[in-house]
C-alpha cells in the first residue's frame, strides 16, 4: 500500500512541513520573549497578556481563524495595512497558514519555555553575576542553555500542533490545493468524496508516521540534553 | 577596611547591621540560622538591595543609598562561594573555573596555580554532576578565586558537607590567604570553623550586629549566641607547649598557667583556640589536692549571671580571660561565693574542645 507517495500526498506533506517549520520559526523568538516576560516580570495587566496568550488553547479554532481573517484579511485592520505598505497578503496563502498554525501553537511554546524558566535554579544566574557576567552574558551562557530542554519541548509541541492545525487554517486561508491544503486539509478533502477509503487511510498513516517521528526525535534529544545537564536518570 | 552599615527589610524580617572589618584576613559572620548573616553577604554582593545605608570595600562605595550608588553585582569584583556550590551544570569543571576569569594584569593566581592549590587536576574535564560534595565546593572556591576578586565572600561553604569532607577542605581555605592577600568574609554557624580560621569576628543576632572585633576579644567578652549547640562557650587563645605521649595528653601554655587537654595533633608552638563550656568548670574554695581534674587555676569571682531556675553562671577572672562556671544556686550559697572571692577553678581536660588555628605562618 505504501509504495511511494502520490503527487497529492507529497504536495500535502511538503506543504505541511513548510507551514509547520515557519510556524516554529515565528513561535520560537516570540514565545521565548513572552515566556520570559511572564516568568520574570511583574507588572499590572500581566493577567491580560497571560489570558490573550492562552486564548487559542480554549477558543474553538474556527473563532481564531475568523478573528485572523478579520484582522489580517486584505481589508482587515492589520492586513489592509500590510497589503498597502508591503503588498503582502496573508489570507488564502501558505504564509497565512503558517501564521494561523503559529497562533494556535503559540501557547504551547510559551508554556513549555515558561515552565523551564520558572523551575530553573535562578541562583545560578546570581552566581554568574558574581563572576562578573553582565545580563546579556548571563542570559546567553546560563539561562538559555539551562532552558534548552523546555525550548526543545516547546519546539516539538509547536511543530506537531502546526502539522495538525485544521480549524483556524481552513477558516483563514481556506483549502487551496498546492497553497494551503496541508495534510489534515487533504485528509478532510478526500473524506468528502464517497468511495475508495485507501487515500484517506494513507494520509492518516502519513500523519501518524510524522507525529511519531517528531516524538522520537524529541525524546532522543531530551535524553542527550539531560545527560549533558546531569539531570537525567 | 570593609564598611557595612545597612538596613534591609525582607517580608517580616528586618536587618539593621553595621560593622567594620579589616581589609586583610578572614572576618567571620557568626550567628544562628535566620539571624541575617546571609542577607548581609548578599547585600555586599548586590544580590539584595538594602533599603538604607552604605557598603564600601577599600574606600570604594559599592552601595550608598544617599549618594544613589548601587554598583551592579557583575562590576563589584567579588568572589562568592555559595553554600550549595552553584556550579553551572552544563559546563565542565574547566569551563566553570574559567567562567569568571578577569583580566587582572598578571597578578593573582592562574588556572594552574589554582588547580594545584585546590587539588583539581583530575577533575577538569568532568561535569559537576559527577563530583562529590567536597569536590564541588573546591571547584566553587577555585572559580571564585580565578575571578581575581577584591573581596571573597563565603556563605557557609562547608555547611552541606559531612565532617570528613569539611576536614578535607578547611586546610584549603586556610591556604587561600597565602595565595593572595584578599579579605575574606566568612559566614558560619560552626564555632570550630570560626576558631580555626577567623581573625575578626562579627556576631549577628536577630538581624543586628551584637559585637565586632578580634576573635579572642569578642569570643571572651560575649556569650556566643545562646541557642547554638554550645551554650556560652568561653574561648581562650593558647599555644602548644608539649605532648605527653604515654597518656596521650597535650600541654598548652595559657596566660593563666599550663593547661592539659586530650592529645591533639599539632607541633609545639602552634596556636590553638579552646572552647570551654561552663558545665565543665567546677569551683573549689580550697586548693584541691586529690582530684581527677588535671587543670586547677587560681581565679577571682567577678560576677554572676543567672542561668535557669536552679543554676547560675559564676564569672571568674583567671589569666587574661573571664571563665564561666555553671553551678547550682545552692552551691553558691553553701560556699558563700560573692564577687571578689578567691577560688580555684577546676577544668576537666576532657571537657575542652581544641581547635588548631589553621592559618598561614606569614
Amino acid at each position: 500500500m505504501m509504495q511511494g507517495l502520490t503527487p497529492l500526498e507529497t504536495e500535502a506533506l511538503a506543504l505541511s512541513a513548510r507551514v509547520a517549520g515557519w510556524s516554529v520559526l515565528i513561535c520560537l523568538p516570540a514565545g521565548i520573549a513572552v515566556a520570559w516576560v511572564l516568568a520574570r516580570r511583574r507588572f499590572p495587566g500581566m493577567w491580560l497578556l497571560d489570558g490573550i496568550v492562552h486564548l487559542p488553547l480554549v477558543l474553538p479554532p474556527v473563532v481564531v481563524g475568523y478573528v485572523l481573517l478579520v484582522l489580517l484579511g486584505r481589508s482587515g485592520l492589520i492586513g489592509g495595512w500590510l497589503y498597502a505598505t508591503f503588498g503582502v497578503t496573508l489570507a488564502f496563502s501558505w504564509q497565512g497558514a503558517a501564521v494561523a498554525a503559529a497562533v494556535m501553537a503559540f501557547p504551547l511554546m510559551v508554556r513549555a519555555v515558561r515552565l523551564s524558566l520558572e523551575t530553573m535554579d535562578r541562583g545560578l544566574e546570581d552566581a554568574a553575576r558574581t563572576l562578573g557576567a553582565g545580563e546579556l552574558r548571563v542570559w546567553m551562557t546560563v539561562t538559555l542553555p539551562l532552558c534548552l530542554p523546555g525550548i526543545l519541548t516547546g519546539t516539538i509541541l509547536t511543530f506537531a500542533r502546526s502539522l495538525g492545525e485544521f480549524g483556524a487554517t481552513i477558516t483563514f486561508v481556506s483549502n487551496i490545493p498546492g497553497e494551503t491544503r496541508t495534510l489534515p486539509l487533504a485528509l478532510y478533502s478526500v473524506t468528502q468524496v464517497p468511495g475508495d477509503p485507501v487515500p484517506a487511510i494513507r494520509l492518516a498513516l502519513i500523519s501518524v508516521a510524522v507525529a511519531l517521528l517528531a516524538l522520537v526525535v524529541s525524546e532522543l534529544m531530551a535524553r542527550r540534553m539531560s545527560a549533558r545537564l546531569g539531570t537525567g536518570p | 577596611m570593609i564598611t557595612v552599615d545597612i538596613g534591609v527589610r525582607l517580608g517580616s524580617f528586618r536587618l539593621d547591621a553595621g560593622f567594620e572589618a579589616p581589609s586583610n584576613g578572614i572576618t567571620a559572620l557568626f550567628g544562628r540560622s535566620g539571624s541575617g548573616k546571609t542577607t548581609v553577604v548578599k547585600s555586599i554582593a548586590g544580590l539584595v538591595k538594602p533599603d538604607r545605608g552604605r557598603i564600601a570595600v577599600h574606600e570604594r562605595a559599592l552601595f550608598d543609598r544617599e549618594a544613589g550608588i548601587n554598583v551592579p553585582t557583575a562590576r563589584r569584583n567579588l568572589g562568592y562561594v555559595f553554600q550549595e556550590g552553584r556550579l553551572f551544570p552544563h559546563m565542565s569543571v574547566r569551563r566553570n573555573l574559567l567562567y569568571g576569569r578577569r583580566d587582572h594584569g598578571g597578578q593573582g593566581p592562574g588556572l594552574e596555580e589554582t588547580v594545584a592549590l585546590l587539588g583539581l587536576a583530575d577533575l577538569l574535564d568532568r561535569l559537576p554532576s559527577s563530583l562529590s560534595g567536597g569536590e564541588r565546593q573546591r571547584v566553587a572556591i577555585g572559580r571564585a578565586l580565578l575571578a581575581a576578586p577584591r573581596l571573597l565572600l563565603m556563605d557557609e561553604p562547608l555547611a552541606s558537607l559531612d565532617a570528613e569532607r569539611r576536614a578535607e577542605i578547611l586546610p584549603y581555605l586556610a591556604g587561600l590567604r597565602r595565595l593572595r592577600d584578599i579579605p575574606i568574609i566568612y559566614v558560619s554557624h560552626q564555632l570550630d570553623e570560626i576558631l580555626g580560621l577567623a581573625d575578626w569576628l562579627v556576631l549577628v543576632s536577630n538581624g543586628r550586629v551584637t559585637a565586632s572585633g578580634p576573635v579572642e576579644q569578642v569570643a571572651s567578652e560575649w556569650r556566643l549566641s545562646p541557642g547554638l549547640d554550645r551554650d556560652e562557650t568561653v574561648v581562650l587563645a593558647c599555644r602548644v607547649r608539649d605532648h605527653d605521649p604515654d597518656y596521650h595528653l597535650t600541654r598548652l601554655a595559657w596566660s593563666g598557667g599550663d593547661l592539659w587537654v586530650a592529645g591533639i595533633d599539632a607541633d609545639p608552638g602552634r596556636e590553638v583556640r579552646l572552647g570551654i563550656r561552663p558545665r565543665d568548670i567546677t569551683i573549689s574554695l580550697l586548693a584541691p589536692e586529690q582530684t581527677s581534674a588535671l587543670n586547677v587555676f587560681p581565679a577571682r569571682i567577678t560576677g554572676f549571671e543567672p542561668a535557669g531556675r536552679a543554676e547560675i553562671d559564676v564569672l571568674l577572672s583567671a589569666g587574661d580571660a573571664i571563665l564561666r562556671a555553671r553551678v547550682t544556686r545552692r552551691s553558691v550559697s553553701a560556699l558563700g561565693l560573692v564577687a571578689g572571692t578567691q577560688v580555684h577553678a577546676l577544668i576537666k581536660a576532657s571537657g575542652i574542645d581544641v581547635t588548631v588555628r589553621v592559618r598561614h605562618s606569614g
